[in-house]
């Protein structure tokens, strides 16, 4: 897996040869007014969550009052609001939970078969890869009604379960790739030293492949994380009748949908299940932005 | 490919590639064992409901009551008649056709900026840009239907401020602006997307061969039509692949933002199919929610397979182009 993110590094022979300022070298009329330009359209860009934000500590009558981000009084209310009367604080830990339960299934799932798909070949692994990479494009609205049913039939529609199931049941191609990419290129030895000690296959994996894959490890977590707190039509249908269910993404809909005029509400709302994934974001930015990247390269 | 058969000592060694099918599976049987987890969810929750969804589509079916009733083609030909199911499979098509190359684009001219060892602020830009991908679809829908509220909305306020306007406008209120409001928002929240992926591949270009060129004296943008653009054609196309079938997709993005009005004029595909099967309990239709899901998955699954042999046709010819020389 190669790094994406290294560019700014220069080589230090150019570093040298170069001792003039920067926007006086090759091409800096250009980077100055590329920068000139992105710096405007990058703080549009995050304007409307920096607007969310100001509007959750405005007073409901002075959300649209002006464009200034500053509120004169600082109304903290709105949070103790939204998390108790619009139920927010429940559904925080609701999509928790679903968080937790999928991100360790999906490591487990993606984990396995990506050491197996990358360090093994046996008769079907061909037809294995491309069902899970052909499964990538299968829309939810055409399996979601069989979902359902499935999910009845299993008796988890009065708990977490079948939304942690149902999330972790799609095809997660791009970790079992990185997972198979990063195991295929470790080395023989370990296997063979491992055998000679008597370990079995699944010890093999758990206690030697598994830990060395941390870097893998951190990118499926994050991954999931962001899948699972931004998926909507799984616990929306599945949690249509249990509204002490509802995930964030599905408690804030309905909750707009019942209080359409609660602005302040809202934003404080949509301020506490916007920010931990803004935060997981740009402390594991590298993480993530791998992960995307791989779906490119595979 | 590699290796692997030698290094499956456990399980049979080098014989075992020489056996009849069935003893090669037996001595897979750990490999197998393993991937059982992963391949029984998969099976539940993907393969299964993509058989279930043609079965039930042949049923008239309520959800509620435990009563099916077979009625063979009966959804599908009612399907042929509805107007809103093709004015919702039409708009579908045309959001993806629209939004997609208007990302790529702007994504692309972006990422080539951004991909300049000398711009100081460039992995600022990104990760600005790329905040609103993470962010929850739904939840970034309800707060951007706020930013273009029609009185006071932001994006009126600032508009009107700067005599753009002169009375605000009803954005996602009014049938005829909608879809294009729609797609602008759906443009801000997923064009860091490709912007990664563009990135991803323009930095698989040596930075050799553009020393190389710069000796030669190849400005900026020859340097661009000579060896960024033959260089990045193959991730164009699975680029545009991933695009266009995600863009199909926009249910949370759609629902939340307009609920598919006013009057059903930004209802997409698969708010139709939600409407149908779960919208009023009183009229769920869940059999004809499924037809009208078979042919959306289909008509999906066939893009996408046409856009997959494109694209192993230009690796196949790009490759022997190879060799040839």
């Amino acid at each position: 897996m190669t790094e994406v993110m290294t560019q700014q590094q220069a080589p230090p022979v150019q570093r040298a040869r170069r001792r003039r300022p920067w926007y006086a070298r090759q091409g800096g009329k250009r980077r100055l007014i590329t920068t000139v330009v992105l710096i405007p359209v990058c703080l549009i860009w995050i304007y409307p969550f920096l607007w969310m934000l100001s509007a959750s500590v405005k007073p409901n009558g002075k959300v649209f009052a002006g464009l200034g981000l500053f509120p004169t009084k600082w109304f903290f209310s709105n949070y103790s609001d939204a998390w108790k009367s619009a139920h927010i604080g429940r559904y925080f830990v609701n999509t928790l939970a679903v968080t937790v339960g999928a991100v360790i299934i999906v490591l487990i799932t993606t984990s396995t078969m990506g050491y197996v798909l990358g360090r093994f070949s046996f008769p079907g692994k061909k037809l294995i890869l491309g069902v899970l990479g052909a499964l990538v494009f299968l829309p939810q609205g055409y399996t979601i009604i069989p979902i359902l049913d499935l999910v009845t039939a299993l008796h988890l529609t009065g708990n977490l379960f079948g939304i942690i199931l149902a999330e972790s049941g799609t095809a997660h191609i791009i970790q079992v790739l990185l997972f198979a990419g990063y195991f295929r290129q470790l080395p023989n030895e370990l296997e063979e030293s491992a055998t000679m000690d008597g370990a079995g296959f699944f010890r093999i994996f758990f206690r030697i492949f598994l830990p060395l894959s941390k870097p893998v490890i951190a990118t499926t977590i994050i991954l999931q994380i962001i899948a699972s707190w931004n998926d909507f039509l799984i616990p929306l249908v599945l949690t249509a009748s249990q509204p002490n269910l509802r995930t964030l993404a599905v408690g804030i809909y309905s909750f707009q949908g019942a209080n359409a005029t609660n602005y302040s509400n809202m934003a404080a709302a949509s301020a506490i299940s916007l920010l931990p994934v803004i935060i997981i974001f740009l402390m594991l930015q590298r993480h993530f932005i791998e992960g995307i990247a791989g779906a490119v390269k595979q | 490919m590699q290796p692997a058969m030698t290094r499956l000592t456990r399980t049979g060694g080098t014989r075992a590639a020489r056996g009849s099918l069935r003893q090669r599976m037996w001595q897979a049987r750990w490999c197998y064992l393993m991937m059982a987890p992963g391949l029984i969810l998969v099976g539940m929750f993907s393969c299964y409901p993509m058989i279930a969804s043609w079965y039930y589509s042949f049923f008239d079916w309520d959800g509620i009551s435990a009563q099916k009733y077979f009625i063979g083609w009966q959804n599908f030909r009612d399907l042929v008649h509805d107007h809103y199911f093709w004015s919702a499979f039409g708009r579908s098509f045309w959001f993806m056709a629209v939004a997609t190359p208007l990302e790529l684009i702007f994504s692309l001219v972006v990422a080539i900026l951004l991909n300049d060892r000398a711009l100081k602020m460039a992995p600022i830009f990104r990760t600005m840009l790329f905040v609103p991908v993470v962010t929850t679809t739904a939840i970034s829908s309800i707060v951007m239907s706020f930013v273009f509220a029609a009185f006071n909305g932001p994006v009126n306020q600032a508009l009107q401020s700067m005599h753009v306007i002169n009375k605000p406008i009803d954005y996602l209120g009014n049938p005829h602006s909608v879809m294009w409001t729609a797609i602008g928002i759906f443009v801000w929240k997923w064009f860091g997307q490709p912007m990664i992926y563009w990135l991803a591949g323009l930095q698989t270009i040596p930075q050799e061969i553009y020393e190389a060129a710069r000796m030669d004296g190849a400005r900026a943008w020859r340097q661009l039509i000579s060896i960024t653009a033959p260089m990045m054609a193959p991730f164009a196309v699975i680029i545009t692949l991933i695009t266009a079938v995600g863009n199909l997709q926009a249910f949370a993005f759609m629902q939340a933002l307009t609920n598919g009005g006013p009057f059903f004029s930004s209802e997409m595909m698969e708010l139709y199919i939600y409407r149908m099967a779960f919208g009023t309990a009183s009229t769920q239709r869940l059999g004809y929610a499924s037809a009208a899901g078979v042919i959306f998955g289909v008509a999906v699954m066939v893009i996408a397979v046409i856009q997959i042999l494109a694209l192993r046709r230009l690796r196949s010819n790009s490759s022997s182009g190879m060799a040839t020389r």
